[in-house]
């Protein structure tokens, strides 16, 4: 197989090194085994399991959108579908158990597998926008549907239920957060593993075939609407294992994971962290994590700058942070990494600047929009207090954006330069 | 029966609506090939622009100004924003557009919070316009019809009869020669976008104070609206039609005829269950016809599709 890997970090070196292409997932593991440790506290806890169940599901979201070139607008429905599926086997087991509760996730894994079987027989039979909008209207229904069959999916309040009525495994009963933890990073690990290698079998491979040019696929024998479909159920059974974790962490499941707010955010999520690349949906769903969890516990407007952070992406970075990082492996490989260190450092101070004014010329404004009459005093980046009324801080959050935005574009040719000769294969090169 | 001919009316209104923002959405999509998953929030910008002019010169000068700024605005994104994303394909621009219904919410909420706000119909129309046996259809909804189907006839005076119409339809088949014969096709693409996206603004202008002006008007009506699209057949105005009535109709007599499904049951010689909250078909039996009502046009898609997977007036499979 001469085909490039599609993961730039395991790239390189021929497959019968099974040690160059192991260690990113030893490493993983012993991370994944050393956070709690080091991050005990409840939040972190709470926060890296969020963080895990949202890798599994971009991973699999991934599989359809990077590897696939298929756009899902309602892929949230086959993760809750998963989740409300292992709730109901968690509540069923209850009176009488006779499994433990780690293999919960099978059971979401295979009913999201079953649905994707379903609706991918009329939405895979052609790509592009006739899938997406297909997607959006099966998710619309099944989100309404969860308010009308009450039996299934509990209706508004939706159905909840207790981890620790399973079987215990091996001594554990999952009462305590940790035990959840380790639960949620081994069938992270098996699932990104699993996806991992899908990717590199003939069928991930067609998958891409497909992606790329679907009609030479099909000239070549393969129908391209089986290719979509195998690739659909597949990622349809991750994201049902992603519901499953969902479920045994939150221990509640409503229409909220169903809807097209959590398909929409998933599809941020992926291509923020990049759809070219496995790792792309993992360092997207770290980050994302982090950014809602910082933000969200310091202005209201959060979803505004993620916003803004995600159409910015899509205009100016198409490949999202991991193509912005795969970028720099070739300055390295060059060994010309340093030329970029001065050019990046010179437009670190505007960068920030800018950044730091203009949210706070949003901020300024939203608060003298919203807060309550006769609240004009309004506190920004700690210690800056000022009237949000007056017009003052407005101004001089508007030159700062003004001076920085002029200085980032006086700048950019020289950063323009910088980059050219560290790319170039020039005396350094190989 | 009069009940049924208010419905009659009131399902005309939803439709056009509908197709107010169909056509435009059509017609970008038959030009540029993508779809536009923002249209409806500049649907949503409409009213909201539509209700800030009303606060200072009322209503009038809100329905003629409103669009105008929606449509200048959609002009500068297709020339800023999605002319830049095209180069790297359709799925980045559907990705594009989407983000940016995404971000026109938050922008919305962020000037005028997540609250309804009090946009209502003018006070020159705020009368009854007849009454049908005790059923009364107020003067608002008739100058909705009129505004619409007003529209349709400009637009389609447009299109077929005028010079700029000729060239729209010759660069929609054909744009490199269009752009041979020396027209300015990029320029093309743009004003139909803006034109597209203003009559979308228009459609919230006189929408807003019957449906409603709030953040969640854009994905509530949105998702209709593609439903409408793909059912239609993409790229097909006529279909696009169609199905807005259609799906106009369907809404509005679901939601007015109290069907029950326990009586059909019966009908149907199956026994009420003694204890219905211990009985697995609880929810088939409570079921009514106002409640389906909303998940009616989704069903109906997925339907068309497995039969006629390229819609109702779709030529190719899409």
């Amino acid at each position: 197989m001469s085909t490039p890997s599609t993961n730039p970090l395991t790239a390189g070196t021929s497959r019968l090194v099974p040690l160059n292409h192991a260690l990113p997932w030893i490493i993983a593991a012993v991370a994944l085994f050393l956070l709690p440790v080091i991050f005990d506290s409840r939040a972190a806890l709470t926060i890296m399991n969020q963080m895990a169940i949202t890798i599994v599901f971009a991973l699999a979201y991934n599989m359809l959108l990077g590897q696939g070139g298929m756009l899902s607008f309602g892929h949230a429905v086959y993760m809750g579908l998963g989740g409300f599926f292992s709730m109901h086997v968690l509540n069923w087991m209850s009176d009488d158990p006779w499994l433990p509760l780690p293999v919960l996730p099978i059971f979401g894994g295979f009913f999201g597998l079953l649905f994707a079987f379903l609706i991918g027989w009329f939405s895979t039979r052609r790509a592009g926008t006739t899938f997406a909008m297909i997607s959006l209207g099966v998710g619309q229904l099944v989100a309404s549907l969860s308010i009308i069959i009450v039996i299934f999916f509990g209706g508004e309040e939706g159905i909840s239920g207790n981890r620790t009525d399973m079987l215990p495994f091996f001594g554990w009963d999952f009462g305590q957060q940790q035990e959840v933890y380790y639960l949620t990073a081994v069938w992270l690990l098996i699932a990104a593993l699993g996806m991992y290698l899908y990717s590199r079998t003939p069928m991930g491979r067609l998958a891409n075939a497909v992606r790329d040019n679907e009609e030479r696929a099909e000239f070549l024998g393969y129908s391209q609407r089986n290719v979509r479909w195998i690739s659909f159920c597949a990622s349809g059974f991750f994201a049902g294992i992603a519901g499953a974790l969902f479920a045994i962490n939150f221990e509640i499941l409503t229409e909220e994971n169903l809807n097209l707010a959590t398909s929409g955010s998933i599809l941020l999520v992926t291509f923020l962290g990049g759809v070219g690349f496995f790792i792309g949906p993992i360092i997207g769903a770290i980050v994302f994590t982090l950014l809602q969890t910082v933000l969200s516990l310091h202005t209201e407007i959060w979803a505004l700058y993620v916003g803004i952070l995600f159409v910015a992406t899509v205009m100016f970075f198409p490949f999202g942070l991991t193509g912005l990082l795969a970028l720099h492996v070739m300055p390295w490989k060059l060994g010309k990494i340093g030329y970029l260190v001065k050019p990046y450092a010179k437009m670190a101070v505007p960068t920030l600047a800018f950044i730091l004014s203009t949210a706070a010329v949003l901020e300024i404004l939203f608060h003298a929009r919203h807060a309550g009459r006769g609240d004009n005093e309004m506190t920004i980046y700690w210690w800056l207090t000022f009237d949000s009324h007056s017009p003052l801080p407005m101004i001089i959050g508007l030159v700062i954006a003004g001076v920085s935005a002029y200085a980032l574009v006086k700048l950019a040719p020289g950063l323009k330069a910088a980059w050219d000769e560290a790319t170039h294969m020039g005396e350094a090169g190989k | 029966m009069s009940l049924f001919i208010v419905n009659i009316l009131d399902g005309l209104v939803t439709g056009l609506l509908l197709f107010m923002l169909c056509s435009g959405l059509t017609l970008i999509f038959s030009m540029m090939g993508v779809l536009n998953f923002a249209h409806a929030s500049f649907y949503m910008l409409g009213a909201y622009f539509a209700y800030q002019i009303s606060m200072f010169t009322g209503f009038w000068a809100g329905l003629i100004v409103a669009p105008i700024i929606v449509g200048v605005m959609g002009a500068l994104i297709e020339r800023y924003g999605l002319r830049r994303v095209h180069q790297y394909g359709h799925v980045p621009e559907l990705i594009f557009t989407f983000g940016l219904a995404l971000l026109i919410e938050e922008f919305v909420q962020f000037f005028w919070g997540r609250q309804q706000v009090p946009y209502n119909p003018p006070e020159a129309l705020d009368f009854t316009a007849f009454a049908i046996a005790g059923n009364t259809f107020p003067a608002y909804k008739v100058f909705m019809i009129f505004m619409a189907i007003a529209l349709f006839l400009v637009l389609l005076y447009i299109l077929t009869r005028t010079r700029v119409g000729m060239t729209i339809q010759a660069a929609l088949s054909y744009p490199e020669t269009v752009q041979n014969l020396g027209h300015n096709v990029p320029m093309v693409f743009m004003g139909v976008f803006g034109v597209g996206t203003a009559m979308a603004g228009l459609a919230g202008v006189i929408a807003g104070p019957v449906m409603g002006t709030f953040p969640g008007m854009a994905f509530t009506l949105g998702a209709i609206v593609f439903v409408c699209i793909v059912v239609g057949g993409l790229g097909s105005l006529w279909g696009a039609l169609v199905a807005s009535l259609l799906i106009g109709w369907m809404q509005t007599f679901a939601a007015s005829y109290n069907l029950r499904m326990e009586d059909l049951l019966i009908w149907l010689g199956f026994e009420k269950p003694t204890l219905m909250w211990e009985s697995a078909w609880q929810d088939l039996w409570t079921l009514t016809l106002p409640q389906v009502g909303p998940i009616l046009p989704y069903l109906f898609m997925v339907i068309v599709l497995v039969v006629r997977p390229q819609g109702l007036f779709g030529k190719r499979e899409t």
